[in-house]
């Protein structure tokens, strides 16, 4: 459809949301990332049939953690939708860039560019 | 039926002079003011033939039943001393029985206790180092045999009647009556079964029991408790394990404005004993009244199981 | 198999803050299978903390292990080449790996990354209950296979005690009455006859009451 969506988005292709782990989000952080979002087939159409249902539970745990280490659980969230709905993809592209803009930097980037001055 | 006397206890003789026995019970103060419980044990001593002393019901930190039990026996009572095993272990359980015994308590009331999350120290150990079957035998042995479990022969070994608790209401009911032949095979000599409000049921253990021939070796009487309004009852009903309510005494008791509530629980309590006086095996009632102890003599009265039998 | 379950992470991290180079030691066995400390949760947390002590201005060397176990010799002197690198060591393992890591290493402060729960199984993903409780003298053959001193939270062993209501525990409406689990399988068993037998007082001397246990097995030594 050759819809544009904010090119701030790493896009990292997958088989099935279920195979998001826990600590490739936590990585992702670690290394310098601002926002995380997995987005996932509707809830009951996983071809998997409960890969995205999986996905959604270490998101949640991602989301905990990431709150109880002080980086903050809303930088990471995840969406259901069908492979056909493009305008559903660059909507939840430019919400979840805003709501990082809003949020700010990754307080890692800010703090390792403090210890490195 | 048992007749032989195996020690000093009124109770012991009331029951086995073929009379119905009334026991009754009163729980410690929380603190150490003797004076509660003597009051308590002098409203109702000319109603009952032996007081039970609860040992911190619930688990909830009281005056112990040995203390307690002291108190009453130094006034000339017949008292009876309920035993955890929740919080003692056998060298504490044997030296307390002692304890008892050095005043001259002839009646011990063998249990587990109520788990200690219900209570006043939720994150306490617990204990049960013996169960009640296991403390049972433990009295027998040491009555019996004079000796301690470890083996070494007991200086002035107690004399004590031995009595267990028996719940016909609770899960799963198949087992009760196994439960209770189990008891009998430890050395059970007398049985107080929790309240009936259930009279259908108790009168079917009652029968298993007597097919059994249990009803000949243990001496049961039979709980009974007088509600005090509907809400006690639905809380019993509802909130209490192994307690059995029928939806028509609470029908009963909600029927009846509430200032006369109180009156139609005692009325309840006293046909369930008119109920069960003739039936086969029941040889006596223990008349549960915590908190409400000034009903007992009435409820004694009214039921035709006054006066008491003086037993020299 | 032991039961374990990570520690809340600010307690974690409170007994870290002094330090400069740490070594997350996981355990591949147990806390593997209650997902609370293998190699997964090693490096789950060892991200977590990397980030947290960056976020707090700290650089933080924190390495991560995982091995086979940490109650043998053998798999615990694979850290003596280089555990001298380290301020402290994180055990994630149970216990018994925490403290025979710290024996073995006397000079390294070994904190314990998970609190040791009990003996139990893994009833269904994410569900884990007790069934041992090591009382040195097992009675299963008694009682159908299921333990009265595990499973009963007054550990009787003539029950069910007065509180036994629909099969449940009187502490808890979800928790089931070991006894009435007992007297279930007996019968299946055809041998509810058995419940009758009075099981004998216990033998505390073989469990905890006394004192730290140990096992010689002289033929193998």
């Amino acid at each position: 459809m050759r819809l544009q969506y904010p090119s701030s988005i790493r896009i990292i292709c997958l088989p099935c949301t279920g195979k998001v782990d826990l600590i490739h989000i936590l990585r992702s952080f670690e290394k310098g990332a601002d926002g995380v979002y997995v987005v996932g087939c509707m809830e009951g159409s996983c071809q998997f049939t409960a890969g995205n249902l999986r996905a959604r539970k270490r998101v949640e745990q991602a989301r905990t953690l990431l709150e109880a280490i002080g980086i903050g659980g809303d930088r990471v969230k995840m969406f259901n939708l069908a492979s056909s709905e493009a305008p559903r993809f660059v909507e939840i592209a430019e919400e979840m860039t805003r709501k990082i803009l809003a949020l700010g930097p990754n307080p890692i980037k800010t703090a390792r560019k403090k210890m490195a001055a | 039926m048992i007749t032989e006397i195996k020690t000093p206890s009124k109770l012991e003789r009331v029951l086995k002079a073929g009379h119905l026995a009334v026991t009754s019970e009163c729980g410690p103060p929380r603190g150490s003011d003797a004076s509660v419980i003597k009051k308590k044990a002098e409203m109702i001593k000319n109603h009952v033939d032996a007081i039970n002393i609860t040992d911190n019901q619930t688990s909830v930190t009281r005056l112990c039943s040995l203390a307690s039990v002291i108190h009453i026996k130094l006034l000339g009572l017949e008292p009876v001393l309920q035993m955890v095993t929740r919080d003692r272990n056998r060298t504490a359980l044997q030296s307390d029985i002692l304890g008892a015994a050095s005043f001259d308590v002839f009646n011990i009331l063998c249990l587990s206790g109520d788990h200690q999350i219900f209570g006043d120290n939720p994150k306490g150990q617990n204990v049960f180092d013996l169960d009640s079957m296991q403390l049972i035998q433990t009295v027998r042995h040491m009555r019996d045999e004079g000796k301690f479990l470890g083996g070494d022969p007991i200086q002035r070994p107690p004399r004590m009647f031995v009595g267990a608790a028996a719940n016909p209401f609770a899960d799963p009911f198949e087992i009760r009556v196994p439960r209770l032949a189990k008891k009998i095979a430890a050395g059970v000599e007398f049985i107080q079964t929790q309240c009936i409000f259930n009279v259908e049921k108790f009168k079917l253990y009652m029968k298993l029991a007597g097919d059994r021939g249990l009803t000949e070796k243990a001496f049961i009487l039979a709980g009974v408790t007088p509600l005090k309004s509907v809400g006690m009852a639905k809380y019993m009903k509802n909130r209490v394990p192994g307690m059995d309510v029928p939806d028509e005494i609470v029908k009963r008791m909600s029927g009846v404005a509430k200032e006369k509530q109180a009156e139609e629980g005692v009325k309840i309590c006293v046909e369930t004993i008119q109920q069960l006086k003739g039936l086969p095996g029941v040889r006596g009632f223990h008349v549960m009244a915590i908190e409400w102890e000034e009903k007992v003599p009435e409820i004694v009265e009214q039921s035709g199981l006054y006066p008491r039998p003086q037993i020299g | 198999m032991i039961v374990a379950k990570q520690k809340p992470i600010d307690e974690i991290i409170e007994g870290l803050k002094n330090a400069g180079k740490i070594l997350v030691a996981g355990c591949n066995e147990c806390v593997t299978v209650c997902e609370s400390g293998g190699k997964k949760e090693v490096a789950v947390l060892a991200s977590a903390l990397r980030m947290y002590f960056m976020n707090h201005g700290k650089d933080v060397k924190i390495d991560e292990i995982t091995l086979e176990r940490q109650c043998d010799h053998e798999y615990l002197e694979e850290l003596r080449k280089l555990i001298d690198q380290y301020d402290v060591v994180l055990s994630l393992a149970c216990g018994v790996g925490v403290q025979f890591l710290a024996e073995k290493y006397m000079r390294t402060p070994v904190l314990p990354g998970v609190d040791t729960c009990f003996m139990g199984v893994t009833e269904q993903r994410g569900v884990w209950t007790e069934r041992c409780q090591g009382c040195g003298q097992c009675i299963l053959a008694r009682t159908g296979g299921i333990c009265p001193v595990s499973r009963c939270a007054k550990r009787i062993f003539n029950g069910p005690c007065g509180g036994s209501t629909r099969g449940k525990c009187e502490i808890d409406k979800d928790l089931d009455c070991g006894w009435q689990l007992i007297i279930n399988r007996l019968k299946e068993l055809g041998r509810l006859d058995d419940y009758e037998l009075l099981i004998p007082i216990k033998d505390w001397s073989k469990e905890r009451a006394g004192g730290p246990r140990k096992v010689v097995r002289e033929d193998v030594q």
